[in-house]
């Protein structure tokens, strides 16, 4: 398959990205690791007019700490996710979800950038970014600005990017030591997008749950921080009651679509069933 | 539409070549240079047949641009054979333990295999299947794809450095 003619344009820096994204207008888009915008092309649903690729932008690439902050840089590859000793470290949910994310040649090209900001509700990281309320630095000609993902989704490929923004960089504040942490996605097989899956990332004190948040991933045209169920499991002994009201709490948010995933009935309660698992791995990995 | 001047090595030779915007790497590689090994096989990123090594990565060509390709580094399945034509140590296994039947996957599965056994010398069996997971066979039922790599990895460490460095 062939995709439509395009301009091809290779920015070294973020400011003529931007500026370049800007001038173009609705025809051009940016190119981070393309798995899900040449497919998009090659099938002739996307058909850009310019495509402006980031892989030559300089700084955009890595992981460095910031006082309390991680700091990932929009081009880093989910590979490099999986294989970064900092991360592996202090937000070891990432490198699970990452694993979970298509294959390795895939992972080897897409970028976490790409994943968050693509829009796309059945990418595993706007989930994950949720539940640790992480920001999304973005520049644009006019200046820059941090976005929370939280405030970031507004429905499937709408987001809080306009004509000219580029997501440059992930800031999340570590979660304290010790921390539980689990991403449970049920899939039809490995690389596939998910049926439902959840985000958890809970600490224990004294055996009780501090601090709890849950994000769900693909059972609703957006990522959704289940704020509720979050609530109800922070300060609660994680007992069969509270995992009851939780997954309760998260189903009744979520509005997934019947498709090839199942019907949306189904996929409603596979949330709740994947919240379930991944408290209960979180609560088992946890130091109290 | 644009037309760009690339630079870049494949399977150690040095290319060059004037290419418009939208040619994919896959048809670059088979139809420009007639490096037909490198397969297409469904064309929408999933089954990896079309995979090679770019900048000691395993990528599938069919989602990459030609021009994304410009001063990278390429193996595909042509070059993966040592220099005197003998097999390399995972081609000899996939040829052993019968790791193919048709052979469309088998170029994809092989730069495959060989990309995992640099990054991770001794994999457990989960290990390689988690790590050809981008890669469809429907032939083999992967059993001898597996037996295959294995045999690669139990060759490779008796003789470590010249493989390695293939």
């Amino acid at each position: 398959m062939i995709p439509g003619a395009f301009d091809y344009h290779r920015p070294t820096s973020v400011n003529e990205a931007a500026l370049l994204l800007r001038q173009l207008g609705e025809d051009a888009r940016p190119l981070a690791g393309g798995h899900s915008l040449i497919a998009l092309m090659k099938l002739r649903l996307a058909m850009p007019e310019h495509l402006v690729d980031l892989s030559g932008v300089d700084g955009l690439k890595g992981v460095r700490r910031e006082g309390d902050d991680l700091v990932i840089g929009a081009m880093t590859t989910q590979h490099d996710i999986i294989h970064d000793a900092m991360l592996a470290e202090s937000l070891p949910i990432l490198r699970e979800t990452a694993n979970q994310i298509a294959d390795p040649q895939v992972r080897y090209r897409g970028t976490i950038g790409g994943n968050v900001a693509n829009g796309d509700p059945g990418n595993d990281m706007p989930a994950v970014m949720q539940c640790l309320d992480a920001r999304f630095r973005i520049a644009s000609p006019d200046g820059e600005r941090e976005i929370s993902a939280r405030d970031f989704y507004h429905g499937a490929f709408d987001t809080e990017l306009h004509r000219g923004d580029i997501v440059t960089e992930i800031r999340i504040k570590a979660p304290p030591r010790g921390h539980g942490y689990a991403y449970e996605k049920m899939k039809r097989k490995t690389g596939d997008y998910a049926t439902a899956a959840a985000a958890v990332i809970l600490t224990l004190e004294g055996g009780r749950c501090a601090r709890a948040s849950v994000a769900l991933t693909n059972v609703a045209d957006t990522p959704l921080w289940a704020e509720e169920a979050s609530k109800i499991l922070a300060g609660s002994d994680l007992g069969k009651e509270t995992l009851d009201r939780a997954a309760a709490a998260a189903e009744a948010i979520t509005n997934p679509a019947s498709d090839l995933h199942g019907p949306a009935e189904f996929r409603a309660k596979m949330a709740g069933v994947m919240l379930r698992r991944a408290v209960m791995r979180a609560q088992a990995r946890a130091k109290a | 539409m644009s037309n760009h001047h690339i630079a870049l090595a494949v399977n150690g030779k040095p290319v060059e070549a004037d290419v418009e915007s939208r040619l994919l790497l896959v048809h670059f590689l088979r139809e420009q240079l007639n490096l037909t090994g490198t397969h297409i096989g469904c064309d929408t990123g999933h089954c990896g047949a079309c995979t090679v090594d770019m900048n000691d990565m395993s990528i599938k060509s069919c989602m990459c641009f030609a021009v994304q390709a410009d001063g990278a580094q390429i193996t595909t399945i042509e070059g993966i054979a040592h220099a005197d034509g003998t097999l390399s140590a995972v081609q000899e296994g996939f040829r052993l333990m019968h790791g193919l039947q048709c052979g469309y996957c088998t170029p994809g599965m092989i730069l495959r295999a060989a990309r995992l056994l640099m990054e991770n010398p001794d994999p457990t069996e989960e290990e390689i299947r988690q790590g050809v997971s981008g890669n469809l066979c429907r032939c083999t039922g992967y059993m001898n794809i597996v037996k295959a790599i294995q045999y690669a990895a139990a060759k490779l460490h008796e003789t470590p450095l010249v493989e390695a460095a293939q």
